[in-house]
C-alpha cells in the first residue's frame, strides 16, 4: 500500500496518496468488524451468560417446573405440554434473536453516543458514516445468528421428562429467515439505540421491549389468536401484527417445527419492510445525530 | 511563459496551502445568527494555527466544518486538497482529529486503540504493530499497552488519543480546545508533545480559549468572535499591531470608572482604559517612568492605589483592543 510505505519512511510528512473512496471504505468496513469480533471473543463468557439465561430460564420454569408441579401449559398431559414446548422453542429462539439486537446495538450505540462519546471518533474513519452505523447492525445481526444457534439446543433440551419439543429442521427457510430475522432486529436495535439517551435506558424497555416480547408471539402462534374477539372482530390478532417480533417467531416456527404458522408469503415480504423501515429509518437518525 | 509560470505558481500553492475556506458560513437548524459567517481562511503545511477566541465564536464549528462533522450552509472548503462538503469519505484519510472530551474505545486496551485505528484507515496489520508500538514508546505509555483506558489518568488519554491520530499520517491535526481540563502539568506535556510534532513537519490546527495557548504554540492566530476573524497574524505581529507597550492594572477602591477617565486625561500615552473587577486597566504607549506617573495621577485624583501591577501586552490585550471586551467574557 502506498500510502502506508510513504508514511513510514517519512513520519507525519503530508501524504497525498489518496485511496478511492470505495477501497477505504471496505478497509474501514473490515476493521470496524475485526474490532467488534475481538470484543466479543474477550467478553465471550459473558456474551454467551447472556444470551443464554433468558431461554434458559424460560424453557426451566415453562417446561421444566411446570409440568412437574402439575401446573402444565398447553393441557392435556404430555402431549399438551410438548405441543406447547415445540411452540415455545420457536419463540425463545426470535426473542433471543430480538434481545440481541437490543443488546449489540441499541445499548451499545445509547451508550457511545451519550456516555463515552465513542461514536465521535468512529464516525472519522475513511468512510461514509452511513457505513459506520450500517456496520453496527452487520455485527449486530451476526451476533443474533450465533445467539440463535446456542439457543436452539439449550431449549431443545431444558424440559421435564415426558415434554419434548418436536423440531424439524426446514434448512431452506432457516437459512434465509434466521438471517433476514436477525438484521430486522439489529436495525430496530439501531432506532433505538439512537433515539433513547442512556438515562431513559428504562423506559425503552418498559414501554417498548415489553409490550413487544409479551406481545410477540413467543409464548402463542399468532393462528391461535382468533379466538380473541370482540363481536366478530378478532382484536388481538389484527393488532399485534404491527409488532415485528410476531412475524420473527412465526417464522422461527416455520424454520424449526411443523406447527401451524403464518403464511410465508407473508413472513418474507413483511419482514423485509420491517429491515428496510427500519433501517432507512435507524440510518436516518443515526446520521441527525452524528452531523450538524 | 505567462502560462508556465501561472501553473507553476498554482502548483507551489497547493504544495503548500493545506486548508483553504471560501466564504464558508454555518446557520444551524433553528438558529437565526450565522455561527461562523463568510470565512476565508488559508493554513499552510507545518504550521500551527490557532483559533483563538471566546465561547461561541464560531471556532468549534469551523474545525467542524473543516472534519466533516458540521455542514456548511454555504460557501466551501478544502483540506489537502479534497473537498471536505462533496467528498467527506475522502477527505477524512487526510484529517486526523483529537476532540475535547475522551472518546477512547472503552472496550479496547491502549495498544488495541493504537492498533485497530491504524486498520481502520487501511494500514496492514503489521504495520500497524509496528506504528501501535512505536507510538506508544514515543508518546510514554508503552507500560501501560495492556491496560484497560480506565486505568489512565485525564493527561495520559488525552497523550493516547493525540496518538491514535496521527497514527495516519494525516496532512492536519485538528485539536479541539486540546488542554481544556488538563491540569497544568498535563498541559505544559502535550504543549511539548505538540511542538515535537510539529517540529517533525506535522500540520495543526487548534481552536483555544487559552490566550497562553495560542501565544506558546501558535504559528499564526485567527481571532475570532461572532462567526467572524477579527484579525490574523503571528502573535508577534497581533500583540505589535495594538501599539502598546505595557497594560498597568490598578487595583483600587473608589468609583473606577472615575479612575479610569481621570488617568486617560492625566496619564500620557494611555491608548485605552477599561475598569475591571477589583479597579482599571490601563493600555500605554511609552513606558518611560510610567508607574510614578500612574501613582501621582492616582493621587493627584484622591484616589488609594492597593495594587498596581505592568505587564507586557498579550493576546488578551488584542481581543479586548478589537471587541472591547475580554476573552473569557
Amino acid at each position: 500500500m502506498p500510502t502506508t510505505e510513504i508514511a513510514e519512511e517519512h513520519p507525519h510528512i503530508i501524504v497525498g496518496q489518496r485511496r478511492s473512496a470505495f477501497s477505504a471504505s471496505r478497509a474501514a468496513l473490515g476493521a470496524l468488524l475485526l474490532r467488534d469480533v475481538t470484543v466479543l471473543r474477550k467478553d465471550l463468557g459473558i456474551f454467551v451468560l447472556r444470551t443464554v439465561v433468558q431461554p434458559f430460564l424460560l424453557c426451566f420454569v415453562f417446561l421444566f417446573i411446570f409440568p412437574k408441579i402439575g401446573q402444565s401449559v398447553g393441557g392435556g398431559g404430555a402431549a399438551g405440554e410438548s405441543a406447547f414446548a415445540t411452540v415455545l422453542v420457536a419463540g425463545v429462539v426470535g426473542i433471543s434473536i430480538m434481545f440481541q439486537g437490543v443488546q449489540s446495538v441499541a445499548l451499545q450505540m445509547s451508550t457511545e453516543f451519550g456516555f463515552t462519546r465513542e461514536i465521535e471518533d468512529r464516525v472519522q474513519a475513511p468512510c461514509p458514516i452511513w457505513l459506520v452505523a450500517f456496520e453496527k447492525i452487520l455485527s449486530g445481526a451476526i451476533q443474533g445468528v450465533i445467539s440463535a444457534a446456542i439457543v436452539l439446543p439449550i431449549a431443545s433440551f431444558v424440559h421435564a421428562s415426558g415434554v419434548e419439543a418436536h423440531l424439524t429442521l426446514h434448512w431452506l427457510i432457516l437459512l434465509t429467515l434466521v438471517p433476514l430475522a436477525c438484521i430486522a432486529m439489529a436495525s430496530l436495535g439501531l432506532i433505538l439505540g439512537t433515539s433513547f439517551e442512556p438515562r431513559n435506558i428504562g423506559m425503552m424497555f418498559g414501554f417498548i421491549i415489553l409490550p413487544i416480547t409479551f406481545l410477540g408471539g413467543t409464548y402463542y402462534q399468532w393462528t391461535r389468536l382468533a379466538p380473541v374477539q370482540i363481536g366478530s372482530f378478532h382484536w388481538l390478532q389484527t393488532l399485534v401484527l404491527i409488532n415485528p417480533l410476531i412475524y420473527v417467531n412465526e417464522g422461527m416456527r416455520a424454520s424449526f417445527t411443523n406447527v401451524p404458522h403464518m403464511h410465508l408469503y407473508i413472513i418474507y415480504p413483511v419482514l423485509i419492510a420491517f429491515c428496510a423501515g427500519f433501517l432507512s429509518l435507524g440510518l436516518r437518525n443515526f446520521r441527525r445525530r452524528v452531523l450538524s | 511563459m505567462l502560462n508556465k509560470m501561472t501553473s507553476s505558481t498554482i502548483a507551489l500553492e497547493s504544495a503548500t496551502t493545506v486548508i483553504r475556506t471560501d466564504s464558508l458560513t454555518k446557520v444551524y437548524a433553528g438558529g437565526d445568527f450565522r455561527a461562523v459567517d463568510e470565512l476565508n481562511l488559508t493554513v499552510l503545511t507545518g504550521e500551527i494555527f490557532g483559533l483563538l477566541g471566546p465561547n461561541g465564536a464560531g471556532k468549534t464549528t469551523t474545525a467542524g466544518m473543516l472534519t466533516t462533522r458540521v455542514i456548511p450552509t454555504s460557501g466551501s472548503a478544502l483540506v489537502a486538497g479534497v473537498n471536505v462538503v462533496s467528498h467527506p469519505a475522502i477527505a477524512k484519510q487526510f484529517i486526523g482529529v483529537v476532540s475535547q472530551t475522551n472518546t477512547l474505545d472503552r472496550q479496547l486496551t491502549v495498544w488495541e486503540n493504537l492498533y485497530f485505528h491504524g486498520r481502520l484507515f487501511g494500514m496492514s496489520s503489521a504495520s500497524s504493530r509496528e506504528t501501535a508500538d512505536r507510538l506508544l514508546e514515543q508518546f510514554q505509555l508503552s507500560k501501560w499497552a495492556k491496560a484497560s483506558v480506565y486505568a489512565l489518568s485525564g493527561g495520559m488519554a488525552q497523550r493516547l488519543m493525540v496518538a491514535r491520530s496521527i497514527f495516519h499520517s494525516p496532512a492536519v491535526l485538528f485539536m479541539d480546545e486540546p488542554t481544556a481540563g488538563l491540569d497544568p502539568q498535563s498541559r505544559l506535556a502535550l504543549w511539548e508533545i505538540l511542538q515535537q510534532l510539529n517540529g517533525d513537519g506535522q500540520t495543526i490546527m487548534l481552536t483555544t480559549h487559552y490566550m497562553e495557548e495560542a501565544e506558546q504554540l501558535c504559528d499564526r492566530v485567527a481571532i475570532m468572535d461572532h462567526g467572524k476573524i477579527l484579525a490574523l497574524d503571528t502573535p508577534a505581529n497581533l500583540k505589535h499591531s495594538v501599539g502598546v507597550d505595557t497594560v498597568v492594572t490598578i487595583k483600587s477602591s473608589g468609583d473606577h470608572s472615575l479612575l479610569a477617565a481621570t488617568l486617560e486625561k492625566n496619564v500620557e500615552g494611555v491608548t485605552r482604559s477599561r475598569t475591571t473587577d477589583a479597579g482599571v486597566e490601563l493600555h500605554v504607549q511609552g513606558a518611560d517612568r510610567l508607574l510614578t506617573r500612574v501613582i501621582a495621577a492616582c493621587e493627584a485624583g484622591g484616589f488609594e492605589v492597593a495594587d498596581i501591577s505592568v505587564a507586557e501586552p498579550s493576546l488578551e490585550t488584542v481581543f479586548i483592543n478589537l471587541t472591547g471586551k475580554e476573552l473569557r467574557d
